[in-house]
Order: C-alpha cells, then sequence, then structure tokens
C-alpha cells in the first residue's frame, strides 16, 4: 500500500481564501487541548492568548508595535514568495539592519537633526539589502541553494551585532552592560499614544499599499507572478530570473532592514545584542497566513502579534511558559501549509503496487 | 512481408481474445468512454482511431489494467475478467507500449528490462534472451548499450522487447511510429507482422490514417467517447477515415497562389551551441535562411535539438557572436528575446502550458507575457493596461475561434487545441515579419490543426518569413515551401519541397547528411549502415 498525492484537476478559489482561517480554528482547538493536557482551563489561557491583548488601549497599542515589524518583513517576503525565491533570513537581515543604522547614533552621539533620523532608516535598508544580497549573489553566481545561505547568515548577522554590542559599540558608562548608549531626540522615530506606538507603523502602511499597486498593476509585479508560476514561460517572456532573484532579496532584505532600525531607534532605542523576539522568522507565517498578498499580509502580522502579546499575557498571568506562543505559531504554519497542499491535491491511497505502467 | 498481410486464417476463430461489453468511464461529471465495445481477435491488427480527447487511452488504460471502468465487462478468451492492475493484464498475457517511455537514460538495455521482471535476476542470462528475441522479431538491440547512447527508435526497441519478453497474446501500442523515420516505422511494421503471424493480437493506436489503412485489419472509431464506427481500413481512404474521426468534412489547406518571395529575414551562420543538460543536444554548424513570403519546415525526430534550435533563435539561450543569428535584418545573437521580439520576430514554442503561456494565467494576462515590450501602449511608465489587454485576448479569442468556456478564462482551463490556437494568434496578432514556431500542431485536434496551418501560411502569404519546426511529416509536406531535417544537433540543406519525398526526408532524418565528428565516428557510421538496411521497406 502506498499513499500518493494526486493534483487536481480544479482548484477551488473559495477553499484557497478560507484555508488560512481554517487553519487559525484548527490551531485554536488544537492549543485549546495542549493547555488542557497540561492541565490549565483552556477557555483561560486562550482568553489571555487572544482576546485579552485587545481589551485595553495599552495592548493594542502595543499590539501594532509588534505588527509593525511583522507586516514590513512579511510583505517583502510575500513578493519573494510569489516569485518561487525563498529568503528564509530575514531575521539576519533585520540585524544586520539594525547593526548598520545605527552607525551614526553611536559613532556621532551628539548629532541631532532629522536628518539622521532619515539617513538611519536609509542605512538600515541599505544593511538589510547588503546582507540580503549576499544571498542573489552566491545565488546567481554559484548557483548555491538559497534556503541555505540565508538561513545561515542570519547566525552570521548575530555574532557580529553580539561583537559590536560588547566590544566597540559597547556604552562606556553602561557598567559593562552588552549595549550601546541611548539614543536620544533625532535618533529616534517620533512615538504617538502612550510612548512606544511610533511611526514606523505609517510606514508599515505605506508600504503595503505601494506593494498591492505593484503586484496588481505593474509589469515588475506582473514579473514577479510570472517567473514565480513558471520560470520557463518567465523567461520566454524575457524576464530575466537572475534579475529576480536580485530584486527579491534586495527588497524584502530592505525591508527587514528598515524593520530592523525601526526596532531600535523605536522600542529598544538602544542597540542590544537581541533586538527582535524572531521577527524574521515569524513573518515567514505571516506571509503564507496573508495569502502571500501584501494586504493579506496585513491581516495575518496583526493577528500574529496578538499571539506574542498573548504569550506574554499568559506567562504573567497563567504562568505558562513564554514558548508556547511559539507553538502556536509552529502549529499554524504546519497546518496552513498542509491546508494548501490539499487545496492543491487529494490524498490517494493506492492498495496493492502497481508497476511501470503508472510511472508514465 | 506480403505473406504475413492478408488477412487469411484469423476469420475461422470464433471466440475473440479480448472483448470489451459497453464499457463505460465516468471521470466525475465527465464522460470519458460512453458505453463502448470493442471486439480483438487474435493474429490481427486492430486500429483505434480517434481525435486527442476522443477516449482512446482511457480505454487502452482499462486493458490494461490502470483504470476501472464505471460500468460494462471485458472478457478474456470469452471469460469474464476484471483487470485491476498492470501486473495482472501482464499475467493474463496483455503488454503496452507506450508513447512516453519509462527508461532510466543512465542504465543498460539488460538493466532496464529486468527492472520491470522482478522473477528474473540473471543479468547474462537475459542479455541472451534479449539478444535471441530481438534477432527473431527484427528488432536489434545491443543488450548493454546504454540508454542515454541509443535513439528514439532503438529506445522503441526496449519497450516493445521488454513485452515481448512476457510473450504477450496481445500487444497494445500507443502512437509507435510518432517518433520514428518513415524507414523505422517500416522495420516496425514487419516486426508487427511477423507478431500477427504467430497469432498475437495488436492493438494499434495511431493518428496516422495512411499507415492504419496499409497495416491493419480492422479499426475502430471513437469520437468523444463513443464508438462511431467499424470499419475495415483497408476499404476505406485517408480522407474518409479522417472524416469519422473528426464528424465533419476537414478544412481543406490553401496553398498560396502567388509565390514572390523578398529579401532573407532569418539567418543563422554557422550556429553552434553546446548543450549545458546532460543529456541535452548540441547544435552543430547551423545554416538557415528564409525569405519574406516562403516557409521552411525543419523536420525531424524528437530530441535532435529541436528544442535547443528555437530556444536559440528566440534568445531564451543566447551565442556568443551577434551576427550568427540575423533577424528581419538585425545581428541579434547576444540579444536575448525581447530585443527580437523588437525585431518584429515572433515566436510560439513547443510546450504550451509553462513556457508559452503561463498556466494558472489568464489569456488577457498571457497576451502581456509576450507583448509587454513589442506593444507601445500594452505597458506605459511600468503599468499594465488592463482594458486594452482584455480588448486584445477578445480579439484574438474571435479571429482565431478559440473556444472558451468563459471570458478570459484561464490558460489551463482551455483543451490543447484551443490553447494553441490562442498561442499562435497572440504572435500572428501582432503581424510579425518572422515568425518562428516549434511543432505548431502537437497534440492538436484535427480541426483546430487545420486552421494553425493555413494561419501559417497566410502568414507567410503576408510577406513574413516562417519557420516551422514540426516531427509530423504530413504537416511539413502541407506547409513548407522548402524542407531541411534536423538530426543529432546537425542541420541538413534545405529542398524544395517538390523536390523532396517521404523517403528522402527519411533518410536525413536517420542522419544521412550528418558530417563524421571525431569524437562520435562509430555511431555514425553505424547509423549509415543501419539507413542501407531498413531502406529495403515500402515506402509510406
Amino acid at each position: 500500500m502506498k499513499i500518493i498525492l494526486e493534483k487536481r484537476a480544479q482548484q477551488s478559489k473559495i477553499m484557497a481564501y478560507a484555508s488560512p482561517v481554517l487553519a487559525i480554528g484548527l490551531t485554536v482547538i488544537l492549543g485549546g487541548i495542549i493547555f488542557a493536557l497540561a492541565g490549565y482551563d483552556p477557555q483561560t489561557a486562550l482568553y489571555y492568548y487572544f482576546v485579552e491583548p485587545l481589551t485595553n488601549f495599552w495592548s493594542i497599542e502595543e499590539v501594532i508595535v509588534k505588527a509593525t515589524p511583522l507586516i514590513l518583513i512579511g510583505a517583502g517576503l510575500a513578493i519573494c514568495f510569489s516569485a518561487n525565491i525563498w529568503n528564509i533570513g530575514a531575521e539576519g537581515q533585520l540585524t544586520m539592519g539594525a547593526l548598520v543604522g545605527s552607525f551614526i547614533p553611536v559613532m556621532f552621539t551628539d548629532w541631532q537633526s532629522p536628518l539622521v533620523l532619515l539617513l538611519m532608516l536609509v542605512m538600515g535598508a541599505m544593511g538589510g539589502a547588503a546582507w540580503a544580497g549576499l544571498v542573489a549573489f552566491l545565488k546567481n553566481k554559484f548557483n548555491v541553494n538559497e534556503i541555505l545561505t540565508s538561513l545561515m547568515l542570519v547566525y552570521v548577522a548575530q555574532y557580529i551585532l553580539d561583537w559590536f554590542v560588547r566590544g566597540p559599540w559597547r556604552d562606556p558608562n553602561g557598567y559593562n552592560f552588552p549595549k550601546s548608549v541611548s539614543f536620544e531626540g533625532w535618533q529616534l522615530l517620533p512615538t504617538y499614544g502612550d510612548g512606544r506606538m511610533h511611526i514606523g507603523a505609517l510606514i508599515a502602511l505605506i508600504v503595503v499599499v505601494l506593494l498591492t499597486i505593484m503586484m496588481t498593476r505593474s509589469l515588475k509585479g506582473f514579473e514577479i507572478r510570472a517567473i514565480g508560476n513558471s520560470r520557463r514561460a518567465g523567461a520566454f517572456a524575457g524576464f530575466s530570473y537572475k534579475g529576480m532573484t536580485w530584486f527579491c532579496f534586495l527588497l524584502s532584505g530592505a525591508l527587514a532592514g528598515l524593520a530592523g532600525i525601526m526596532e531600535v531607534a523605536g522600542p529598544a532605542g538602544q542597540l542590544l545584542p537581541s533586538i527582535s523576539p524572531g521577527y524574521g522568522f515569524t513573518a515567514i507565517i505571516v506571509a503564507f497566513l496573508g495569502r502571500l498578498n501584501p494586504m493579506g499580509v496585513l491581516l495575518a502580522g496583526i493577528l500574529l502579534a496578538i499571539s506574542y502579546l498573548g504569550g506574554d499575557g499568559a506567562q504573567m498571568e497563567l504562568g505558562v511558559s513564554v514558548k508556547t506562543a511559539q507553538v502556536f505559531q509552529g502549529m499554524l504554519l504546519f497546518l496552513i501549509l498542509t491546508f494548501d497542499t490539499l487545496i492543491r491535491y487529494k490524498v490517494k491511497i493506492i492498495r496493492s503496487q502497481t508497476a511501470e505502467g503508472e510511472l508514465t | 512481408m506480403a505473406s504475413a498481410r492478408g488477412k487469411t486464417g484469423d476469420a475461422s476463430n470464433e471466440v475473440y481474445l479480448l472483448e470489451a461489453k459497453n464499457i463505460t468511464k465516468k471521470f466525475g461529471e465527465f464522460t470519458a468512454n460512453d458505453n463502448v465495445s470493442i471486439a480483438l481477435k487474435a493474429g490481427e491488427i486492430h486500429a483505434l482511431l480517434g481525435e486527442n480527447g476522443a477516449g482512446k487511452s482511457t480505454l487502452v488504460k482499462m486493458m490494461y489494467g490502470s483504470l476501472q471502468p464505471t460500468s460494462g465487462t471485458l472478457f478474456w478468451n470469452g471469460e469474464q475478467v476484471e483487470i485491476n492492475n498492470p501486473s495482472m493484464a501482464r499475467d493474463l498475457g496483455i503488454g503496452m507500449v507506450f508513447q512516453h517511455f519509462s527508461l532510466f537514460e543512465s542504465l543498460n538495455v539488460v538493466e532496464n528490462i529486468i527492472l520491470a521482471i522482478p522473477e528474473e535476476d540473471d543479468i547474462a542470462a537475459l542479455a541472451v534472451k534479449i539478444e535471441k528475441v530481438s534477432a527473431q522479431y527484427g528488432l536489434p538491440l545491443e543488450p548493454y548499450a546504454v540508454v542515454a547512447d541509443l535513439s528514439v527508435g532503438e529506445r522503441q526497441r526496449i519497450e516493445i522487447v521488454r513485452c515481448l519478453l512476457q510473450e504477450p497474446r496481445l500487444l497494445i501500442m500507443d502512437e509507435p511510429t510518432a517518433v520514428l523515420t518513415p524507414q523505422e516505422a517500416e522495420q516496425l511494421f514487419i516486426t508487427l507482422r511477423k507478431l500477427t503471424a504467430e497469432g498475437v493480437a495488436i492493438l494499434y493506436i495511431s493518428h496516422r490514417l495512411e499507415e492504419v489503412r496499409k497495416l491493419c485489419h480492422d479499426a475502430t472509431i471513437l469520437r468523444r467517447g463513443i464508438v462511431v464506427d467499424n470499419v475495415d481500413p483497408q476499404q476505406e481512404t485517408a480522407q474518409s477515415l479522417a472524416q469519422l474521426m473528426v464528424g465533419e468534412a476537414i478544412h481543406k489547406i490553401e496553398a498560396r497562389s502567388a509565390k514572390k518571395l523578398g529579401k532573407t529575414l532569418l539567418k543563422t551562420q554557422n550556429l553552434n551551441l553546446k548543450s549545458g543538460l546532460q543529456f541535452g543536444v548540441d547544435l552543430i554548424d547551423i545554416n538557415l535562411d528564409v525569405r519574406a513570403g516562403e516557409v521552411l519546415a525543419i523536420a525531424g525526430i524528437a530530441g535532435n535539438g529541436q528544442s535547443e534550435l528555437f530556444d536559440a533563435l528566440s534568445g531564451e539561450t543566447r551565442v556568443s557572436k551577434k551576427s550568427t543569428i540575423q533577424l528581419n535584418g538585425v545581428d541579434c545573437g547576444t540579444r536575448g528575446i525581447r530585443f527580437r521580439r523588437k525585431c518584429e520576430a515572433a515566436f510560439a514554442p513547443e510546450e504550451r502550458l509553462g513556457h508559452g503561456a503561463v498556466p494558472s494565467f489568464k489569456l488577457s494576462e498571457n497576451v502581456i507575457l509576450t507583448r509587454h515590450d513589442s506593444d507601445d501602449d500594452l505597458v506605459r511608465y511600468g503599468f499594465m493596461d488592463g482594458k486594452l489587454m482584455k480588448a486584445i485576448a477578445a480579439r484574438i479569442t474571435k479571429k482565431r475561434d478559440v473556444r472558451v468556456s468563459k471570458t478570459d478564462p484561464e490558460a489551463e482551463s482551455l483543451s490543447g487545441g484551443n490553447l494553441q490556437k490562442f498561442i499562435v494568434g497572440r504572435e500572428l496578432d501582432r503581424a510579425p515579419k518572422v515568425l518562428i514556431v516549434n511543432q505548431p500542431t502537437w497534440g492538436v485536434d484535427a480541426g483546430a490543426a487545420a486552421m494553425i496551418r493555413q494561419a501559417l501560411i497566410n502568414c507567410a502569404g503576408r510577406n513574413a518569413a516562417v519557420l516551422v519546426i514540426s516531427q509530423d511529416l504530413d504537416e511539413i509536406f502541407e506547409l513548407a515551401d522548402r524542407i531541411a531535417v534536423i538530426s543529432r544537433g546537425q542541420l541538413s540543406k534545405s529542398f524544395a519541397v517538390e523536390d523532396m519525398t517521404f523517403e528522402k526526408v527519411g533518410l536525413l532524418m536517420a542522419g544521412a547528411h550528418e558530417k563524421a565528428l571525431p569524437a562520435d565516428n562509430d555511431a555514425a557510421d553505424n547509423d549509415a549502415a543501419d539507413v542501407e538496411v531498413e531502406d529495403n521497406g515500402a515506402p509510406v
């Protein structure tokens, strides 16, 4: 007996949009079961995870703070994945963006001007793009698998950051703690509300709108979709796959780098050895949950931000490990990919082994 | 040869070897076979005719056990049987030679065969058996040759020998001559007649009607899943068989009247190109030229460098010298496909889905695919004009009679023939100066094929240079003003169609024009010898 996946002749359009909803629903149910098995009341636990973060202003602001990098990075990754190009290392590009973007405030502590902030954002984006560009270069030049290189470069980036904040960029008056000087004035993003929500949310929103227009109306968006659907047809159209590889990595790297510097110039206010709770990886889930569609990424980003916050809340209120949030995220990605596969293929069980005739 | 051909001896046998009664097969809503009955006699070659999608493959797959009928019964020697899988079919004595071979290129002949016969484990003994069977039936085969080095004809022999080793009583052959030269086909017919003389029944699927008329004793014709007739093909003409298949008179292709040729619009000079792929074909010294107003057709068996040549001409692969390829008077060997389209050249590749069109894209989006650069208005400041895209798609759909179920459907929802009409129509709609088409009617139904061929001829009539690469000899002779043949990456000189015959093309297909290459010396010599032997066959 063997189980095979058989391609469906017709793929349901409705199911393509229903799949994230089903995946979320099933994640919640499975999550409840896990809580019950661990000895918590599932209803209370789920309440802290998914509802409580939306019950007061402070936490709604916090959701937006956390959704901002997820949406920025997720939107970039959605473009990459649409072209069938796999940037798994946004976390590293975020790190590099944070590092390069911090150059001015760390080296020229006293410089205060709106230009400083602008330069920080630009350099952050360039840092992320350069780090991702390394992956594109290796892929185009030596045909190295981008999944491996982009992922491995995450760890390289993190160690470089670590070295900087413990070494040359350590705050001389910081009692030897591994952190840079605190940023001030124009070295920080303008904030709103109670003080943590910053202008990055607006930037993320603008990026989503621009990318939506690009994907639906422009020839570039067409090129991305054509190459993603059929590389050969893309080549027939005259679209360069190598060019596309550069474009996707530079764009998604720049957005991840921007997210990185905005974390530093926003909530953190200084460079620390660890600046992200895995936003770059979670953004992969955001991209898929958002159907590789920038607008969908907006919603998915908010949802996953809630789960981050809910994880913190549940830890404080119930003593559930904060890692549970990662279990949720993992389940969500697993389920959504499963549903997507089942939309495209049906499972067929073949009872007896058939021979070469079946292979043709 | 002639002795095996008559209908002697098989009429006395009243019990059919295999009989299918009232077979119906449904896939969801779609009925692929509707109440189909067919009866095969021992020692008979029975043709199964029909257009693409008529239900031929479905029917034979049920006989071979890869599909199960929704209703209806199969009888083997008069006894009711259920064939649940291909190995049951083989145990009964049913063998099948598929159109697409399932061979491992990096293994040799014996290794490939032993994989299919689990009970056999002695390579040397099997090699002896293979030699014996192949000698007995005139299927020359070297047991230890690696498949990658073999021609398509030789690969088919492996498939046939593989079946014969299991001593089948019914042999199902799916379009066996589609990949053969006329001489190789003639050789195959000798083998088939030998088999029938021994009492083996052969179910022969083909769309080459002349061949069916000569070879087969009986013919069942399917149309849209229904048996429309059962005839003696030797009493029919190719025309009458075609009419039965299609159900209507086929539009006869009109040749152009005036033939005033203009300047040379397509030219290659010593085009050499190494293939990057492991089993790809290198192009060697290809020289061709096509003038405005004429059709040059390139014949050849699949896999002899056709797609490599197409890619080199379209610019999907580039060459190192600019002047190697000239389109519309512009040197563009080093330039890509976008530049070449701007030189008013247009291209239609062999693979429709995934090369000529993006399967999940709508027709209007597929218009953009090849015309985003060359049509000034389609893309402005980097943005696509949605209205114009749809208007062009609608115009092509109407003009080329592309049958669609809704306005602007996805490319993958169209049948092969309709999609091909759209793809060729998309390029013709630009009124190109140079048109290069690879396998224009491969797998396309007869009605659509006739329309496409007519459109190609008309395109040349409007003073374009048209290059058609095709495996279909009938098509070649219908379309061409001049014919050249490609084999193993080498292109023969071109000959006016009046001076060409099937035999001549066949010899060239087998490599008669190839220059012996230093590294490939032996192979080339062997081939030349083969040709002489095979040339004894009667003309097709």
